[in-house]
């Protein structure tokens, strides 16, 4: 039986990563995640496996970056100010095609901003981010177990597509408290082995080259293709989403993290005074589930996203749907959490109005 | 008869694409020839910097990795760590180096890393085409800095090897140049030092070396060895700034 305990978000993120072989840990203090640094300085050394805290995010990037090349498990944490920094790594390591694992415990920005917890990353953290045409598996978990969970997930999934995995979490899910359940780390079994392609092995016969450097003639163009075909299996086979009550809704909330849980107190409060709400909770943000919101709104005439950002996320559920039902907008920002009675109050409006009217809280 | 020079195992019977008189191709040699004297090719891994010996990879003989502008030592830190039975060769250009990497360095210096760093110092950024570098001295014209390096407008060209010396990390340090067959060869040893420094776990090791850029000092390959040897080693003096076995 696995054991069931209380545990903070953030260190929940580096037991699972310590349960799951990550060999290397690299980071830099920042809130509101340093809980997970903290832990990982001391778990990963009781192990015999490697944490240091590096001098600035960029550098810890970058040691991933060499880590990853001689094909051991990975991974670094950080907030929106060094998330930024850690940019020009995560672009080499995507170009490289290197496997890596990491976390953005989200906070308020633009700038220094503040350390209140947010969602205000969601274009950084699903758009690239970084340099050139290249993406990242987003998983954007709302509760301990699924910081839990999906830190697992992650690791196998940038081994079997040699491809940077973000966690993206916020401040509220990241130092909050919940039972969780310590799940044994189970390998896939069908993970690509690393042995051809990792540095320093005396065992490869031939010279490998790990680089994200195309000059030749066509050569990046080719290589970019290659790639594209990989995201376009990835968007097909590793979507995740979870679905509430849609069965009878006529108003569909869309929202992920901290604002999904919200939104789950916000539908119950409208069914109970007769409004038919729902909520489709993206689980993965890239992959995102626009198929399936196509479907849906096919079916009702509004849907509203539900965001801890001023209309980010909101993009995307526009660019699913395709203009076939409304689409409003419940955001906040830099430390605002949506609250169930306003998402209420804005429901009924939405559903007292008519025409193309598309209501906004702001 | 008697085979008395060959190409080392770990060079790729490649020719160089760099300019004629041009350094790079004679320390990617020794970094090569050590790596076969010390018979570490099977687990050797090389850094290729962002400059122009990015394509590092195409000469040497054993793996390589390219790393961003600057980053390469915290790369060689995680494939070292990842990988304790791997020997690195950090090998670096002076704006990658002493620029946009400073930080990079001095605190894998500091960490005391068990990699060996090559560090070619030639004044300048040549791979973008001459700009000033870090290390350009003070009069030395490039194409930022016109009219000469003006010391109160753009700072001193800084020696890296005084500057990390005193660091506890550091087991080897040594400033060696390319400018004669003599300087060469003893470069070599002090490349020989740090390597055997490395393999014998003893720490961080770092050999800087003055080099030429004749292409973008503008001047013919002759008359950069002559132009190194009367203006760079008055600056950057050769020799050895720190030995942790000669102290103990
Ligand atoms: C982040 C970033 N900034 C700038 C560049 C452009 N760039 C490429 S090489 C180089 C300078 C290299 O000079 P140095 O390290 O002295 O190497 P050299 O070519 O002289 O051997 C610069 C600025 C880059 N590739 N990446
Ligand atoms: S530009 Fe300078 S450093 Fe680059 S290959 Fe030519 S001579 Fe060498
Ligand atoms: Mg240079």
């Amino acid at each position: 039986m696995s054991e069931r305990v209380l545990m903070k978000g953030n260190e929940a993120i580096g037991e699972a990563a310590v349960q799951a072989g990550c060999q290397c840990y690299f980071g830099y203090p920042i809130t509101p995640q340093n809980e997970l640094t903290a832990y990982m300085s001391k778990r990963m050394l009781e192990e015999g496996r490697v944490f240091i805290q590096s001098e600035s995010e960029i550098a810890a990037i970058n040691m991933c970056f060499g880590a990853a090349a001689v094909g051991v498990r990975t991974m670094t944490s950080s907030s929106g100010p060094g998330i930024s920094l850690k940019q020009e790594g995560i672009s080499y390591v995507a170009g490289a095609e290197l496997p890596l694992f990491f976390v953005n415990v989200m906070r308020g920005g633009p700038g220094l901003g503040n350390i209140a917890p947010s969602q205000a990353d969601y274009f950084q953290c699903t758009k690239g981010g970084g340099h050139g045409d290249y993406r990242v598996i987003v998983y954007a978990p709302s509760d301990v177990q699924e910081q839990y969970d999906y830190t697992m997930l992650g690791f196998d999934l940038a081994d079997r597509y040699r491809i940077p995995v973000l966690l993206a979490t916020d401040g509220i899910l990241g130092q909050m408290m919940e039972p969780l359940v310590l799940k044994k780390y189970k390998d896939p079994g069908d993970l690509p082995s690393k042995e051809a392609w990792r540095l320093g092995d005396p065992a490869t016969k031939e010279p490998i080259w790990i680089t994200s450097v195309r000059l030749g003639e066509g050569e990046l163009e080719e290589h970019n293709f290659k790639l594209q075909k990989k995201y376009e299996e990835i968007a097909e086979k590793e979507v995740r989403f979870e679905e509430i009550s849609l069965d009878d809704a006529d108003i569909v909330m869309v929202a992920y993290g901290t604002s999904a849980r919200v939104a789950r107190s916000a539908m119950e409060m409208a069914r109970a005074e007769g409004i038919k709400a729902g909520l489709l909770r993206p689980i993965t943000l890239w992959p995102f589930p626009e198929k399936r919101l196509r479907e849906i709104a096919d079916k009702v005439d509004n849907m509203l996203a539900v965001e801890m950002s001023l209309g980010q996320m909101w993009e995307d559920v526009r660019l699913a749907v395709c203009g076939a039902c409304r689409v409003h907008l419940h955001g906040r920002t830099a430390g605002g959490v949506p609250e169930e009675t306003a998402i209420v109050d804005q429901i009924r409006k939405i559903m007292n109005s008519k025409g193309d009217e598309i209501i906004r809280n702001f | 008869m008697e085979r008395i020079f060959t190409m080392p195992e770990a060079m790729k019977p490649e020719q160089t694409l760099y300019c004629p008189g041009c350094g790079h191709g004679i320390i990617h040699r020794l970094v090569a020839e050590l790596v076969d004297e010390f018979g570490i090719r099977d687990r050797t891994i090389g850094i290729a910097p962002v400059g122009c010996s990015v394509f590092a990879d195409k000469y040497w003989n054993f793996d390589v990795i390219s790393a961003a502008h600057g980053r390469a030592p915290a790369v060689a830190t995680g494939m070292k760590r990842g990988r304790p039975d791997s020997f690195v060769i950090c090998y670096q250009g002076d704006g990658d180096l002493a620029a946009i990497g400073t930080a990079e360095t001095i605190h894998a210096a500091n960490r005391g890393e068990h990699f060996v760093t090559v560090f070619v110092n030639n004044a300048i950024y040549g791979m973008t085409g001459g700009q000033m570098a870090p290390t350009t001295l003070v009069g030395q014209r490039s194409m930022t800095c016109q009219l000469g390096r003006d010391p109160a407008i753009m700072g001193y060209p800084i020696r890296v090897c005084e500057l990390l010396k005193d660091l506890p990390g550091v087991a080897f340090m040594a400033r060696g140049s390319v400018d004669s067959p003599k300087n060469v060869l003893k470069t070599k040893k002090y490349l020989k030092k740090a390597y055997s420094n490395v393999l014998e776990g003893k720490g961080y090791s770092f050999v800087e070396i003055v080099s030429t850029c004749p292409t973008n000092w503008g001047m013919t390959p002759v008359k950069a060895l002559e132009w190194l040897r009367e203006n760079m080693l008055e600056h950057y003096e050769l020799g050895v700034f720190r030995d942790c076995d000669a102290e103990a």
